[in-house]
């Protein structure tokens, strides 16, 4: 009795000594503490700026030689001028970023409805089974090298397209937006299902409440609740499609005259820099303008993820 | 009364789990009716059953008959979206949608079919005074619906429920997030609503049901232990179990 007694009114003194486990006054809980958040700070930092550096150090690289360009070649002519004759002397890039843009373009109106249906029907529609067979294999399409692609391009979409028109060539925007889009379809696709599938149930659960059917459901509060994961796998399906080179190289059809029709052989950025960068002098005008053209493809990429940030502000806010 | 609902030896499966045990229990219009009892009793499942909401759940049973104003709501001829509006639910978490406060009232009338703007308008307002939020929001209906505070989120789901025009309004436990003044103010909403709408809610707060119900069901293990007017049930259960559990004894 008396021993449970004196147990138990050491114990406070006993529970004050067993948590104090310091190391001494000079280098104690506290200082540690205090250390390892500011070194874990400074390295988060390092980190963030390290990104920034190599961002802008590569805009940098790019713009310090593309725009030794203009030394020969005037503004005007490079972005207003259609005309690319670099023996002559003719150095007019705005085919090349009409090109990509119209492709880009091209590419995601066919892809994204595609990608969002692919989406809706795997997050919400299939039975499971299906579900987890459909999803790895959209994982291992997004892996898939660009030049496999490229090539089915070239030998089955060509021809086909050849056969369907009846036009001696197929190469040209339309060709290569469609194997853009069968490029970048599993991307969309794959983060929107991820994106729909996050959306919470009891959005779902309150609109049948409500008695909605399923379409109006995924249309009315699912879509719509998930736009920003949608909007995020569009840009990145977007950047895919604007750096894209081998596989545009291999069914553009390569030949600088600007795309007024959907099956004229024409070029883009990406292909004609590396259709051209192997065959010119070091020290040429027309080296600077490829560069241009590269620096052209980062500001237009630069641009358009900020439109669609932009945009997704906009509908988020409404 | 007169019963609206009636619920005739009903028994559910969720896969070979027996979740409800031949209940009948009779609800009367335009009075509150209670579903009290412990933890995964069945009071919710019952709920769910009176909007089909259950049929969304894969591998659920049904033996037995629901009538809602005489019809079979599981028979072939009901048109689950049209139950579902005359039955309205409000849910244990606040869900409203991540809208705005006018979208979410209006997206039941929308979704039925109105679309002049100013019809919208007096629905969004009426819907809002029934649910006693209206005061609050009228100066800023453009507002995201997930910045307002739960209890407020609480009565928007009311309001987005009546703006379908339901006649009957189920309440799966929709005080059981709230604060007590938020919880107070739903409580008197529902005397005030009950004028109008059938009103059915599960609630695990005992004391809850004694407050604001008329008829209390009490049910135990998926089964109906016992059901009457909500001051009989308290003052003289008939059932020792009903008296144990009132009396706090389990639960």
């Amino acid at each position: 009795m008396i021993e449970m007694n004196s147990t138990a009114q050491n114990a406070p003194a006993e529970l004050g000594n067993s948590i104090r486990t310091g190391s001494g006054p000079s280098f104690d809980r506290r200082t540690r503490l205090r250390w390892a958040n500011s070194a874990f700070r400074i390295a988060c930092i390092a980190a963030a700026g390290f990104v920034c550096l190599v961002l802008f150090g590569i805009l940098f690289l790019m713009f310090r030689t593309g725009i030794l360009t203009f030394q020969e070649v005037g503004f005007a002519e490079f972005f207003f001028s259609t005309d690319w004759d670099p023996e002559n002397g003719h150095y007019g890039a705005l085919l090349f970023i009409y090109g990509t843009i119209a492709l880009t373009a091209l590419t995601l109106i066919i892809s994204v409805p595609f990608s969002v249906l692919i989406a809706v029907f795997l997050a919400e529609m299939t039975p499971k089974w299906l579900r987890n067979t459909l999803r790895p294999v959209l994982d291992l399409l997004v892996g898939i090298p660009s030049v496999v692609y490229g090539y089915l391009g070239l030998t089955v979409l060509i021809p086909w397209l050849r056969d369907l028109t009846g036009k001696p060539l197929a190469d040209g925007l339309l060709a290569a937006a469609i194997v853009l889009t069968i490029m970048v379809l599993p991307t969309i696709s794959r983060v929107s299902d991820d994106a729909i599938t996050a959306v919470p149930k009891k959005y779902r659960d309150a609109s049948y409440a409500l008695g909605s059917n399923r379409f109006q459901t995924i249309f009315r509060v699912v879509l719509p609740a998930s736009s920003r994961g949608i909007v995020y796998a569009v840009i990145l399906g977007m950047a895919r499609a604007i750096g894209e080179t081998m596989a545009v190289v291999m069914v553009i059809g390569n030949t600088a005259q600007i795309a007024d029709s959907l099956f004229k052989p024409t070029a883009v950025l990406t292909s004609n820099i590396v259709m051209q960068i192997s065959s010119v002098e070091f020290d040429s005008t027309w080296n600077y303008a490829l560069y241009m053209m590269g620096f052209l493809l980062l500001v237009i990429s630069l641009l358009m993820i900020v439109a669609v940030r932009f945009l997704q502000k906009k509908g988020a806010s409404e | 009364m007169k019963a609206l609902i009636e619920i005739d030896k009903l028994n559910l499966f969720y896969g070979t789990f027996q979740a409800l045990k031949n209940v009948s229990v009779e609800i009367p219009q335009r009075a509150i009716t209670a579903f009290i009892g412990p933890s995964g009793c069945g009071k919710s499942t019952l709920l769910r059953t009176l909007n089909r909401m259950n049929d969304m759940i894969p591998g659920t049973r049904i033996e037995g008959r629901i009538a809602v104003g005489g019809t079979d709501i599981y028979s072939g001829e009901v048109h689950v979206e049209t139950l579902r509006k005359k039955v309205g639910m409000v849910f244990q978490q606040p869900n409203p949608f991540p809208k705005s406060i006018y979208d979410n009232v209006a997206y039941g009338p929308r979704l039925h079919g109105v679309r002049s703007k100013k019809q919208l308008d007096e629905i969004v307002e009426s819907s809002l005074k029934a649910a006693a939020l209206w005061g609050e929001v009228k100066d800023h209906l453009k507002r995201s619906a997930l910045s307002i505070s739960g209890g407020q989120q609480q009565r928007l789901c009311i309001a987005r429920a009546l703006a379908v025009e339901p006649d009957i309004l189920l309440m799966d436990e929709a005080t059981s997030a709230l604060d007590p003044i938020s919880t107070l103010k739903i409580e008197e909403l529902a005397q005030e609503l009950k004028d109008k709408y059938t009103i059915v809610m599960v609630t695990h707060n005992m004391h809850q049901a004694a407050r604001v119900s008329h008829q209390t069901v009490f049910f135990l293990n998926g089964e109906v232990v016992e059901y009457s007017e909500t001051e009989k049930l308290f003052s003289d259960p008939s059932d020792q179990r009903t008296e144990d559990y009132i009396s706090g004894r389990f639960g």
